[in-house]
């Protein structure tokens, strides 16, 4: 082996680099945020709907873990136009990325609310809760907290799966990585500094996670 | 000159199964063995062999599976071993796939009653024997379960092998697609072909889990 490692070309571009690091924060906190709010709408269909939601619920959960997040964001970014629907790449990414992650979050929110036993629902409403209130208070948030840890691993493994974005030309930090070796040529390099970096972010997400749950959920669960 | 989409264009993705077929297995037997290897060393008695195969892990779980890709990609190049896609796809998902299995299986073993273990060392058997006669046969019962979970998403993972010119069923739909211009039938056609072959297995692991959970109720 007579490689020379050289990182200058790296470093020489490491604000584009930071520039992608944003778009994959951007992209994830956004997919996060939306893929939960899909989530909490399908599990609720999934739990309470009448049969017919409970099969497109079924039937989009079962289609987006069964497929590639690869083929889902061709077909939304090449296939999708056929229909009129059309994209810009970064859009495209978060719409991906929602989709893929919210088909997840709802069997993992869904297994949340079902562990929420009725009475807590009764006493609810024998407290003169509104539905609304009740679903949010008292099935919701304690299901949020049972399923955090599944959840969050599940965000992780998002921001690490939106790194495939790039292949449709989203600018995030993999496709920073991608203009740069095909400027520099140091390929090795950039990728070695490129896949550092998601291990940073997979350790500052879970430390943020964590952080969020003290603020969040940090209530005795019962007395 | 645009191709039309026809039977040909359609069969000519169909058969390029086999190659998402086989990179799978590829990776799967080296994940399965290497998997094992992880799983031991994460259970040893030894520290620095758990703090090994701990840093591996998290270093595997902590990574984007296409940054894996493209650093063994590029890695084997440095390391005078050519451009490669069969051997740069299958080595990276091996080594991506021994990580999973590699945690999955660990928790397994330490879900085996710490009894069974104890009684085998009363019983005088050494580690290979206590392993091998004991303890992950009964690990493996649990474990069915999650590996067929775990080798849907290596399936799925196989297509990011197309992004270093692996010629897989996604690389061959790109192809069609780049000839033909009928992204939503291709790309279409070629997510049915992943569903085909995704979801029967996590039907299995499903009804394993089930089983399981009905069995250790009792």
């Amino acid at each position: 082996m007579n490689y020379q490692l050289n990182f200058a070309p790296v470093l020489a571009n490491f604000d584009h680099l930071l520039s992608g690091m944003l778009v994959t924060l951007e992209l994830s906190f956004g997919a996060m945020l939306l893929g939960t709010v899909v989530a909490i709408v399908c599990a609720a269909g999934k739990t309470g709907g009448p049969r017919p939601v409970r099969w497109v619920v079924d039937a989009y959960i079962e289609i987006i873990r069964n497929t590639p997040f690869l083929i889902q964001i061709f077909f939304i970014f090449f296939g999708l136009p056929a229909l009129g629907i059309r994209f810009s790449p970064n859009t495209a990414a978060l719409v991906a990325l929602t989709v893929n992650v919210g088909a997840y979050a709802t069997e993992i929110i869904r297994a949340g609310i079902e562990s929420i036993q009725k009475g807590q629902v009764e006493a609810g409403t024998a407290l003169g809760l509104r539905p609304v209130q009740i679903f949010r208070y008292i099935v919701v948030k304690p299901a949020l907290r049972t399923v955090y840890p599944a959840l969050t691993s599940q965000f992780i493994y998002l921001m690490l799966t939106s790194s495939v974005v790039s292949v449709i030309s989203a600018t995030d930090l993999a496709a920073a990585g991608n203009d740069i070796q095909s400027q520099t040529f140091a390929s090795f390099e950039v990728y070695l500094v490129i896949t550092g970096m998601y291990l940073v972010l997979a350790i500052a997400f879970s430390g943020l996670f964590s952080l969020v749950r003290r603020w969040a959920f940090d209530y005795p669960l019962s007395r | 000159m645009i191709r039309p989409f026809g039977i040909n264009e359609a069969l000519f993705i169909v058969e390029a199964i086999r190659w998402t077929l086989a990179l799978s297995a590829v990776a799967f037997a080296g994940g399965a063995i290497g998997g094992l290897i992880v799983a031991l060393c994460r259970v040893s008695s030894v520290a620095p062999l758990r703090y090994l195969a701990l840093g591996y892990i998290r270093l595997f779980q902590g990574t984007p599976l296409l940054m894996q890709l493209f650093l063994v990609y590029f890695g084997l190049n440095i390391f005078g071993a050519g451009i490669n896609p069969w051997l740069a796809a299958s080595l990276a998902l091996t080594l991506h796939a021994s990580a999973f299995l590699g945690e999955i299986w660990r928790g397994c073993i330490e879900a085996v009653p710490s009894g069974q273990s104890e009684a085998a060392w009363a019983l005088g058997l050494g580690y290979v024997d206590r392993m091998k006669s004991i303890v992950l046969p009964q690990a493996a019962k649990i474990a069915v379960a999650p590996t067929v979970g775990f080798l849907v998403q290596l399936i799925k993972g196989t297509s990011l092998a197309s992004i270093i010119g692996f010629v897989e069923l996604t690389r061959a739909g790109q192809i069609i697609n780049n000839a033909t211009f009928v992204p939503f039938k291709v790309f279409g056609l070629v997510a049915i072909l992943y569903f085909v072959l995704c979801w029967p297995l996590s039907l299995v692991a499903r009804w394993t889990e089930r089983r399981f959970a009905v069995a250790t109720q009792r």
